[in-house]
């Protein structure tokens, strides 16, 4: 997964084609951490699907809640640069997950 | 699945923990299944002052690190899932998780815990994870320089208040009561009355959260004055207690009260053999990590019991190479010790032909229960574990023989 930071966001994230998942997270965050491991999991599996990417909101707040996010873990999903779902943190569930994915794969 | 564990914990919080250990000293084989990192609620609180021992530059995630590493010394796994049903009538129960895995044991002990309850205030829902939150340890440093809300005024709430307070600008908490009542331990009041980024809006509850994609505002509102205040602020934190995550336990034949707590005896025993409670989804009075850990303790050793009955059970009852007498007897019931007494001597007749077993129906309430035995004496005819007979109450030498 490719770590993000205020540096490559825009370039890795919002000039990208197709789909990229974000997971937003911190290692302070145990729920985070206890779902890194099915996160991992999801991209690896789904690897040159989409663009799977991981953002430490620890040292990139600001990058965090221009993205509107300001809880997590959250995961979003961004198609062509856009916007297309976000995963709040009690709705995350792998399942559901990989459903929103191959439905934005179309 | 051919494995069958002899204790399946459900949930790794700190009651589920405990239970792995006391479990895998008995040297039982003993697994947790936890869907995401072990420690439950008090993995996410970072303030905990109260675990006894634990009381010097220690954090909730450290105390439950060490829980769980304790835990998997003695031999206990602990396996990710997320559980979904259970089947927990039989001798063997079955549980199952998300990923459709399923997993078997004759002893399972239910520690889902519990999880912050949400008030369904407009905009709560929303809003979550764009400035409302339910976990300080989560989302603390989104905070930074910022002005949050706190709702509630227990332990949880104003401990975590106070470490809100380490990030943020200004920490206002909405307490319901009037001005200088805390639901906190006194500790922790007198604490947070000196810490100068508190305030505190005393006869208050909230009424809305607005804010267009990330909270703006709030609305208080006065319940003595019914007068409704306008706040900005960037977040707002719910510790308004909790609510247990026993949802995959309805319909399933466990005993739970009207919200949904498991009901237990003092030995943890929920109304199903074999089946044990520990923990935060117990209806108890207290919900803190040490009793949680006595829950989980207990549950382990009542747990560890039953398996200890039902193998003597097999081996001296099921397993016998010869027909046997089955007595169910009570010592403070005169008459069971005479029937005791005609059966010894109808059995030391036969010359090995027939064997006596004696069990002690207060000791063993379950295997009793398991064969309906409702008058004392009872005697019950078992040849290659199946029962071919059984006679109630008072009955003579001859009545036994003519069983068996």
């Amino acid at each position: 997964m490719i770590d993000l930071t205020k540096e490559n966001f825009d370039a890795e994230v919002l000039e990208s084609e197709g789909v990229v998942f974000v997971d937003f997270w911190s290692p302070k965050c145990e729920p985070c951490m206890g779902l890194l491991p099915d996160v991992e999991a999801f991209a690896e599996k789904n690897a040159g699907r989409a663009k799977f990417c991981k953002l430490d909101t620890a040292g990139n707040k600001r990058l965090a809640i221009a993205q509107k996010v300001m809880g997590i873990p959250t995961f979003v999903f961004y198609k062509n640069g856009e916007k297309a779902f976000v995963f709040n943190k009690d709705e995350i569930e792998m399942g559901a997950v990989q459903a929103k994915l191959d439905e934005l794969l179309g | 699945m051919s494995e069958v564990y002899e204790i399946l914990v459900v949930g790794g919080g700190p009651g589920g923990l405990t239970a792995g250990i006391y479990g895998s000293r008995a040297r039982l084989k003993t697994a947790i299944l936890e869907k995401g990192r072990p420690g439950g609620q008090a993995a996410s609180t970072m303030e905990m002052e109260n675990y006894p021992g634990f009381f010097n530059e220690s954090s909730g995630p450290g105390i439950m690190k060490e829980f769980a590493a304790h835990a998997e010394k003695f031999g206990t796994s602990i396996i990710k899932g997320t559980v979904v049903d259970v089947d927990l009538e039989g001798p063997i129960k079955t549980v199952k998780t998300s990923d459709g895995q399923e997993y078997k044991a004759h002893c399972v002990i239910l520690s889902p815990g519990a999880e912050p309850r949400s008030l369904n205030i407009k905009g709560e829902g929303k809003l979550r994870g764009k400035g409302v939150s339910y976990c300080a340890t989560c989302d603390a440093d989104f905070f930074e320089e910022l002005d949050v809300v706190v709702v509630g005024n227990g332990d949880a709430a104003i401990e975590e208040a106070m470490y809100l307070t380490k990030f943020a600008e200004s920490v206002t908490i909405i307490v319901i009561h009037d001005e200088g009542v805390l639901d906190c331990n006194k500790a922790s009041a007198e604490k947070a009355f000196k810490n100068k980024k508190l305030n505190w809006v005393w006869n208050s509850v909230l009424d809305e959260i607005i804010g267009d994609e990330i909270v703006e505002l709030v609305k208080v509102k006065n319940i003595k004055t019914g007068e409704v205040t306008d706040m900005e602020t960037n977040g707002v934190f719910f510790f308004v207690g909790t609510v247990p995550k026993t949802e995959f336990l309805k319909g399933k034949g466990v005993e739970m009260t009207e919200q949904g707590y498991v009901v237990v005896n003092e030995m943890m025993e929920t109304n199903l053999p074999g089946v044990y409670g520990a923990g935060d989804s117990n209806a108890k009075y207290l919900r803190q990590v040490v009793t949680a850990a006595a829950d989980g303790a207990i549950a382990a050793v009542a747990a560890e019991k039953y398996l200890a009955e039902l193998e003597t059970f097999r081996e001296q009852v099921l397993e016998s190479p010869v027909p046997v007498l089955l007595a169910f007897w009570a010592p403070q019931i005169e008459k069971s010790m005479a029937a005791i007494t005609v059966l010894e001597s109808v059995v030391e007749k036969t010359g090995g032909k027939v064997a006596l077993a004696k069990l002690d129906t207060y000791r063993n309430k379950k295997t009793s229960a398991n064969y309906k035995v409702e008058t004392i004496p009872t005697v019950i005819l078992f040849d290659k574990g199946e029962v071919k007979g059984r006679l109630e109450g008072d009955f003579t030498a001859a009545d036994v023989e003519k069983l068996i």
